[in-house]
């Protein structure tokens, strides 16, 4: 179902609707929310709260962005306003090289190259294994860091979409993203002997 | 040149390399094969987070979110 279609029949009030939209988000929604809150138990109020938003803002939506961005972003307001504040220190953009230095020689060059990793990795039950494997991992990146590799990576969201949702400079969005996605190609390399 | 060529990887994925350093880069990863097996690293990296499906979702949520729906509208 269309966007277009799916607002006009919740602005009806229709169930299916928004069993469909329940159906199609709520996953999605309860991991960002999980990013954003420290307890599953308050995302799940959180993703809760946004359908209520939902219910009582479909009216205004005006159908600038698609009605999953414009969750996304109720989502976001919700969690804020929980006053059960983030663990992270406000700015969340951390230092940090992308590899171990010690894998480099004095002159910056590899001393210690990555190996290329088996063609299997395309395969595609393969890489649904290892989807699954890093899943968790993703988990420990430090928050912001991880919601920015959820919403551009997992989601597939846009930069500018991202930098909105979150308030971040274009610089910053890509900053965190760089640690983010350096550190999980990382801890792939580690997984690889295993596959 | 490598070392900084790892921290470029994004910025290059993401387009917001100047021309000059974009260049720069590709000479770089045209000459080394360790920076080139890295970048095809991090693509693979991006291929698999794409594939990561959420959570399924619990059927019993989606019927408690109807009901709560429904009790919503007649408010
Ligand atoms: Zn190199």
């Amino acid at each position: 179902m269309e966007d277009a279609e799916l607002v006009a029949r919740l602005r009806l009030g229709d169930e299916d609707a928004f069993r469909f939209v329940v159906e199609r988000y709520h996953p999605s929604l309860l991991r960002l929310a999980m990013t954003m809150v420290p307890s599953r138990a308050v995302a799940e109020e959180v993703v809760q709260d946004t359908w209520l938003g939902l219910v009582r803002g479909i009216k205004g939506f005006e159908g600038r962005s698609s009605l999953r961005t414009w969750l996304f972003h109720v989502l976001v307001n919700r969690a804020r306003s929980t006053g059960v504040h983030e663990r992270r220190p406000a700015t969340g953009v951390t230092a940090g090289p992308a590899v171990d230095p010690s894998r480099f020689g004095a002159d910056g060059s590899w001393a210690d190259p990555p190996v290329p990793w088996p063609d299997e990795v395309d395969d595609r039950l393969v890489a649904s294994q290892l989807a699954e494997r890093i899943r968790p991992r993703i988990d420990e990146l430090p928050d912001m860091q991880r919601r920015v590799v959820i919403l551009r990576d997992v989601e597939g969201l846009g930069a500018t979409q991202v930098c909105e949702l979150l308030g971040l400079s274009e610089g910053n969005q890509r900053v965190l993203l760089h640690r983010g996605r350096s550190r999980l190609r990382g801890m792939l390399e580690s997984e690889m002997g295993n596959v | 040149m490598c070392r900084e060529a790892v921290e470029l990887v994004t910025d290059y994925l993401e387009g917001a390399l100047t021309g000059r350093d974009r260049a720069r880069l590709e000479l770089h990863l045209a000459d080394c094969p360790h920076c080139s097996a890295y970048l095809a690293q991090m693509r693979r990296t991006l291929d698999l987070l794409g594939r990561i499906e959420p959570e399924a979702l619990d059927p019993q949520v989606a019927d408690d979110l109807v009901m709560l729906y429904r009790r919503w509208q007649s408010e």
